[in-house]
């Protein structure tokens, strides 16, 4: 992929080695992670982790599901164990949030068995299955999506901000002004967040930056000028800037056209896993992957379209710093 | 709670609670939610959970991140429901109705073809692997299968022709 900085290994762990530094020297501000590696020197890492067996006819395969998240999560933390790299995200005693995207329906909404995937990886790390809870914002599209509503103490969670409600106080940042949902705020300590890979209609793209508009109680409100600089400002949300961790972006199935709704049409099978602990990292990347796909299709890049996701790079200026947009700061892995 | 003693605002208040029930009521009397079939209306397919509407104000609650594109084209309300074809696979039907015909000309227009196969249903119709696209006057009808086969295409046509009568009315 020569329209991105690929890496070797080697330069790959020097800079995982800077980065751990800088996990270090930053565990009081947790928030400012990617933008404090940035101001270290440190590169983005971006971990593509595939498997062309994924699928066992059209479902994707449980067991290959959790071979290809450990790989991923092995490859961006350097790490032998596939349990070790969730030792270093969470504690036993956290309540963890899994902000899936179940908009697209049971076609192009995070993949169950990659939840499934990532709730196994969690408990083994020592967290209490009923302190996980995996939603979005509508418990209806979550069991359009193959998630099954639970909500008994002992079992992992799931379910929507439909039935825990928003906060009544408004949360502010530059352009926006939403209330967010009760599940971030009083249910979860940390989040990981699990987008899907699509094309979107007003943003361009949709990945990491834009699966927060789930959160907050009028993302309607906030897709003129292709989104922008409305995702940036939503994901400075203190409570989502705070409890941010990871995210593993679904890419096994993906869109290049026609989204955020599932057209099949216009999709296709990715087989792949994208993550980082940089959302705008992330981003930049899945960008280029929908373009490359787009130019193979024989369809006009975004941009020409007037639909280049802009808010990337808002996320990346000096009043957000939410990560890096410059391909020359990202490393990107493929495992 | 303050008591409101000036009659006129009162009899406003009034006014304005009744033009919205009115106007709701309005909404619902609009909806046919009989535009889509019920189980094996059209051979081999059953409609597998009730019929959900939304208007173009709450669009975004079903489509959020698109809502706009089809507001801009004139939507009304949609209707959705999702489909089994003799327990081989589901689908899911949107039936978008617009202003006029000149709303789902334009949002077909603004999707690629790509591999479409032209069909002769409604205006105009596309069919696809896993989808079948057929705009018919004021209606916009798309039809998504989420596991393609052999037979996907066959049925699709089905429901679609099905649905396709229903929009002559």
């Amino acid at each position: 992929m020569p329209w991105l900085d690929q890496t070797s290994r080697r330069d790959f762990l020097r800079d995982c080695a800077t980065g751990a530094l800088v996990v270090a020297a930053t565990q009081k501000m947790p928030l400012l992670f990617a933008a404090e590696k940035a101001l270290a020197g440190a590169k983005a890492q971006v971990v593509i982790a595939r498997d062309p067996a994924l699928r066992n006819g059209a479902n994707v395969d449980s067991g290959r599901a959790l071979k290809l998240l450990d790989r991923s999560l092995q490859g961006l933390f350097n790490l032998d164990n596939p349990a070790e790299p969730w030792k270093k995200l969470v504690r036993p005693g956290d309540k963890i949030g899994i902000k899936v995207n179940a908009l697209g329906g049971r076609g192009l909404s995070s993949n169950v068995q990659l939840v499934q995937a990532i709730c196994e990886r969690l408990e083994e790390a020592g967290v209490r299955a009923g302190d996980i809870v995996i939603w979005d914002r509508d418990t209806d599209e979550l069991e359009h999506a193959g998630f099954h509503f639970s909500a008994a103490a002992n079992h992992v969670q799931c379910f929507g901000t439909d039935r825990f409600g928003y906060e009544d106080e408004l949360a502010t940042f530059g352009n926006v002004a939403s209330r967010l949902s009760r599940i971030l705020t009083q249910r979860c300590d940390l989040l990981i967040n699990v987008p899907v890979l699509k094309d979107h209609d007003g943003a361009g793209i949709t990945g990491a930056l834009k699966n927060m508009y789930g959160v907050i109680h009028n993302p309607n409100k906030y897709h003129p000028n292709g989104c922008n600089p409305y995702v940036a400002d939503v994901n400075m949300l203190p409570a989502i800037r705070m409890k941010m961790r990871l995210t593993i972006c679904d890419a096994t199935t993906a869109s290049y056209e026609g989204g955020p709704g599932y057209k099949p049409q216009y999709s296709w099978q990715n087989n792949a896993l994208i993550v980082s602990q940089d959302p705008v990292a992330l981003d930049y990347v899945g960008w280029q992957i929908i373009e490359r796909k787009r130019a193979e299709k024989g369809l006009q890049a975004l941009a020409a379209e007037h639909r280049a996701p802009n808010y990337i790079a808002t996320a990346a200026d000096a009043q957000h710093r939410l990560g890096i947009n410059d391909p020359k700061k990202i490393a990107v892995v493929e495992v | 709670m303050k008591k409101i003693r000036n009659p006129l605002i009162g009899a406003f208040l009034f006014a304005c609670c009744l033009a919205m029930e009115l106007e709701i009521a309005g909404c619902h009397r609009n909806l046919d939610t009989s535009l889509l079939p019920s189980s094996n209306e059209a051979a081999g397919w059953a409609k597998t959970g009730s019929t959900r509407s939304f208007p173009a104000a709450e669009l975004w609650k079903y489509i959020d991140g698109e809502a706009e594109k089809y507001q801009k084209a004139g939507v009304k309300t949609v209707l959705t429901a999702d489909y089994n074809y003799e327990g081989k696979f589901d689908a899911v039907v949107d039936l978008y109705t617009m202003e006029s015909a000149a709303g789902p000309r334009k949002i077909l227009e603004s999707e690629p073809i790509g591999d479409a196969m032209s069909v002769q249903l409604g205006d105009e119709a596309r069919l696809y692997g896993q989808s079948l696209i057929i705009r018919k006057r004021a209606y916009l009808l798309r039809i998504v299968v989420y596991q393609g086969s052999a037979e996907t295409p066959r049925a699709l046509l089905e429901l679609g022709q099905a649905i396709d009568k229903k929009m002559s009315r």
